[in-house]
Parts: structure tokens; sequence; C-alpha cells
């Protein structure tokens, strides 16, 4: 449970865990949709009765909720990718107080995919809310 | 000095950025069709759903990102249990149970896509 905890270390830390919990649950949605998604080679019955199934207010919900998963897994994929290839964190210098942290050079970055992540989660809800709510 | 789980650590993000690009479209096209001016269009009818599994492009796109985000998943779930510092024995059974999970869904997947294009 040693990765649960942010210590003294900034959001970014938490933003880990987060992407990890996030990337779990994804992985176990997206299992189960690529068996769902493939009953639409057994015909338009099979279809229908498995969307039948699924039309409930529960699984809308849970829907939403893989949703803002995936919202929040990309965009802090999309910053953790390009830090990894060494933008936004400023370029290389000497150790001189009072020190600065890399972490802290990219924060900005981290506010602003945040800010994105949270306007296509309210694109998305009001798309699964109010454009198709369930019957 | 580039060793092998370097270079799948390079394939999982790559397989990232072309996740991005391939999911964010699925999503828009799932998720925001009430914002595309395509109200009262039904996203997952059978009509729906067949018109674009008979779409040269969409079945493209289906494959590859069922290969890119197996890929990208699994090798994440892997790390992260390798983190619980397992012994090398049971690192390379879940490997292996990684890899046929993967390969078994992906020929599921694929097959289904090819199915209903030919439909």
């Amino acid at each position: 449970m040693g990765w649960l905890s942010g210590g003294r270390y900034g959001i970014e830390r938490y933003a880990f865990t987060l992407h990890r919990l996030t990337g779990l649950a994804i992985l176990a949605y997206f299992l189960l949709h690529i068996l769902v998604g493939s009953s639409r080679m057994l015909g338009e019955e099979t279809w229908n009765a498995v969307m039948e199934r699924l039309d409930s207010p529960l699984f809308r919900y849970g829907e939403f909720l893989v949703y803002l998963a995936f919202a929040y897994h990309a965009l802090n994929g999309l910053r953790l990718l390009l830090t990894e290839l060494g933008f936004f964190l400023g370029t290389p210098r000497q150790p001189v107080f009072p020190y600065t942290s890399s972490v802290k050079r990219q924060r900005p970055v981290f506010v602003v995919v945040m800010v994105v992540a949270a306007i296509v989660v309210l694109l998305g809800g009001y798309d699964f809310f109010f454009h198709f709510p369930a019957k | 000095m580039r060793t092998r789980e370097s270079t799948l650590w390079t394939w999982h993000l790559m397989a990232g950025a072309v996740i991005f690009v391939l999911l964010g479209l699925h999503m828009f096209i799932m998720h925001l069709s009430g914002l595309r001016g395509l109200g009262g269009e039904d996203v997952l009818s059978y009509s729906s759903v067949m018109e674009r599994s008979k779409a040269v492009a969409y079945v493209i796109v289906y494959i590859v990102l069922l290969g890119v985000a197996l890929y990208h998943g699994l090798y994440g779930f892997r790390k992260i249990i390798f983190e619980l510092t397992l012994p090398e024995g049971a690192e390379r059974v879940i490997t292996v149970l990684v890899v046929l999970l993967g390969l078994a869904l992906f020929v599921i997947g694929s097959y289904a896509t090819i199915t209903a294009f030919s439909m």
C-alpha cells in the first residue's frame, strides 16, 4: 500500500497514484468492453439483448465514472509523456540556493491539463445525462 | 544502455500517444454526439454500430486501437504487479499469462471486427 501515500511529496504524487488507479479501472472496463462490443457479430437480436441488459441508471453512472477516469488518465498521461521527453522542465542548471524544483516548473502544465480534463468531463457529462439519458 | 524493459517501456509510451489520438476520436464519436449537432442519433443502435463496422477506416482504427490499448493496459498492469517484488519465476509466469490474455482478447476483438465488416 506504500504507493498510495503521497508522504512529503506534492500533488504530483497523488496524481501518480490516481493515474494508476484510473488505469486499472479503465483496463478492467476495456476487457469487458471488448467482449460486449464483439457481441455485434452475433446479430441484431443478441446485440439488442446485451444493450437492454446494460441499459440501467447504475450502468450509466458506472460508464460515466469510466469516462471520468479516461479524461483524467488521458490528459495526465499526456503531461507524463511530455515531461518524460523533457518538455516543461526547463534547462539543466547548477543547484544554486534558493533551489528550484523541476517538479514545480512543470506544475502549470498539470493545472492546464486538469482544467482541460474538467472541460472534457463536463462536455461528456452533458452527453451522458442529457442527450441520451437511460430509459 | 537500452535493455529489453526499456524498449518495452518506450513502446508503452508510444502506445499511449496512439491511444490518446484514437481513443479521443472514439470518445468524441461515442460520447460527444450530442454536441456534434447529431441530436436524435443513437450511436449504440444496431444499425448505427453496423454502419460503422462496415467502414474500412473504422475497421483499421478498431484493430489498431485494440492492439495498442491491450499492450498499454496489460504492460502497465504487469509493471504494477512487478512492484510487489515477486520472485523471478513468478514474474515470468505473470508475463506469460498477460501475453496470453492480450493475444486471446486481440484475436476475439479482431475476429469480431472482421466478421462484422463482412456481414
